[in-house]
């Protein structure tokens, strides 16, 4: 396991392949962790395969206090693109969405991202829910943090936003292809993305090889 | 040793305490009578609660307990990993708490002001008064700009937020005189004068061996990006079921958001009244703290 760091929070990035090439990165769902052996559909990829655990989650620090964004968490997996360079990522849920939000801020060093179904997908919705104020008991927090269970499936996702981000990866990437999606869920924020020129929806094998041999 | 700053007008706190925000210390700061009935103060982004240090004792000498806190990573509160609107909201919950369960006024200023519109939402059995200092973002949507042209803003924007986020982990705030800090925080609050801004550097600041650092969490950054729309923020305004009193500056700088009052008219909420001063900027509390003191006393009253 890897210790990067991402401000005050110190994330754990486990390798899950060695190998030589362009890194796959697998960003987990809301509530899960990185798998410990490599996943069957992933065998084929060329190079390496890593897996970030987000903050909060799995082996990665659980902050006080809470006060996630799903913002802040694209600077989780930026941290993992600092340490690996360029490198094709595979999100699921959560971290389907945290994947096309990096894909759109890194587009040089994201060489295609792929979008799958997993849990934390939709989030809060297109537009904030009726606020509430939250408890959780401090001394009771294991992983995954409850904290980012409440508040990251709360965060508004704007579908326009969305779209923004997939932009930014089709005008500055370079690359055909640079958002692939696998999921069968369509959430607004998803809906709104496939509308868009320069992302299609694939099978998975299919956006590996596209990824592979880019 | 270090220098002893004064300002006309300005009083520390009576009384200073700590209350634990689900794990986080958040720095709480009392002026007044301890009996007396209780009035909440939220600073804005990127101050502290000693920016109340004038305004806070014009209200305790009229009659109530003040009660103000420094924002998770501001001030003398604890540096969190993580911060958000809504964390921010559940920590003035439990300096709220640490008060009394009843409902209270509460004053903000700036993002102190729409924070407590959140909470007014979230909890309007905690709040009875609402007095919002140029905290009412404008519904106005961004200028027009070409799309391609927003897509470069955006690109910049992006990897310069990343850029920051990768270099935080271990920065500091720069040092220097207190003179230099009181130049530097000029930028933000270029309308305040410099004795004030040096009263406030030996508060919001602190004396290392090498000089003067701002105690504000280093990984905080101004600006920043998300899916927030000030319309969500506002539209909250028009749902607020306690009397409300709105002041705006009319003068627009860096920290304000630039609003003008006929934009809130349609937001404004049965009996909300509103008022506009000329010639003032966004610290509306710190360029006019009489007048200010003195409507917010009588609102209250």
């Amino acid at each position: 396991m890897i210790r990067l760091r991402h401000g005050a929070i110190h994330l754990a990035l486990h390798e899950l392949k060695d190998g030589h090439g362009r890194a796959l990165l697998l960003l987990h769902g809301l509530g899960e962790q990185s798998p410990s052996t490599l996943p069957e559909q992933f065998a084929s990829w060329p190079g390496p395969v890593h897996a970030l655990d987000f903050t909060g989650h799995g082996s990665s620090t659980v902050p006080a206090g809470g006060g996630y964004s799903a913002e802040t968490l694209m600077g989780d997996a930026d941290a993992a693109i600092e340490h690996l360079g360029e490198v094709t990522i595979f999100g699921r849920g959560l971290g389907a969405y945290i994947s096309l939000l990096v894909a759109g801020a890194r587009p040089e060093e994201v060489r295609g991202a792929i979008l799958a179904d997993g849990p934390g997908m939709a989030g809060g919705g297109s537009s904030p829910a009726s606020p509430a104020i939250h408890v959780v008991d401090p001394d009771a927090v294991v992983p995954p943090d409850p904290w980012a269970l409440i508040e990251l499936t709360r965060d508004p996702r704007p579908p326009d936003y969305a779209a923004t981000f997939l932009r930014q990866a089709v005008m500055f990437s370079g690359l055909d292809d640079p958002v692939l999606v696998t999921a069968v869920g369509r959430p607004p924020w998803l809906d709104a993305v496939l509308a868009e020129p320069g992302v299609r929806s694939v099978s998975l094998a299919e956006a590996l090889a596209i990824c592979a041999s880019v | 040793m270090s220098e002893t700053v004064t300002y006309p007008g300005a009083r520390r706190p009576d009384r200073f305490r700590t209350v634990s925000a689900s794990g986080i210390d958040i720095a709480v700061y009392e002026w007044g009578d301890e009996g007396a009935r209780p009035l909440m103060l939220a600073h804005g982004g990127f101050d502290f609660a000693g920016t109340f240090d004038v305004f806070a004792p014009m209200l305790a000498d009229g009659g109530w307990r003040v009660v103000a806190w420094d924002h998770r990573g501001h001030g003398d509160s604890q540096h969190a990993a993580l911060y958000s609107w809504d964390a921010d909201v559940r920590d003035a919950v439990a300096v709220f708490d640490s008060v009394t369960r009843d409902p209270m006024p509460v004053v903000g200023h700036s993002k102190g002001g729409a924070l407590m519109l959140q909470l007014a939402e979230a909890a309007p059995h905690r709040l009875s008064m609402l007095v919002n200092i140029d905290g009412m973002p404008s519904p106005r949507p961004h200028p027009d700009i070409a799309s391609h042209e927003r897509t470069k803003l955006m690109r910049n924007e992006l990897a310069g937020w990343l850029d920051f986020r990768r270099a935080a982990g271990d920065s500091e705030r720069k040092p220097g005189t207190l003179d230099d800090l009181a130049r530097r925080r000029a930028r933000m609050n270029p309308r305040l004068s410099h004795e004030w801004l040096r009263y406030l550097v030996t508060i919001g600041a602190r004396e290392d061996g090498d000089g003067w650092r701002w105690k504000i969490d280093p990984k905080l950054r101004m600006g920043g990006f998300g899916p927030w729309r000030n319309s969500w923020s506002i539209e909250r305004l028009a749902g607020l079921g306690v009397p409300m009193l709105g002041m705006l500056g009319l003068v627009p700088e860096q920290m304000g958001w630039g609003t003008v009052p006929e934009e809130l008219d349609p937001y404004l909420p049965p009996g909300g009244r509103l008022v506009a001063f000329e010639d003032t900027g966004h610290f509306v509390h710190i360029e006019r703290p009489e007048e200010v003191a003195r409507l917010t006393l009588e609102f209250l009253s």
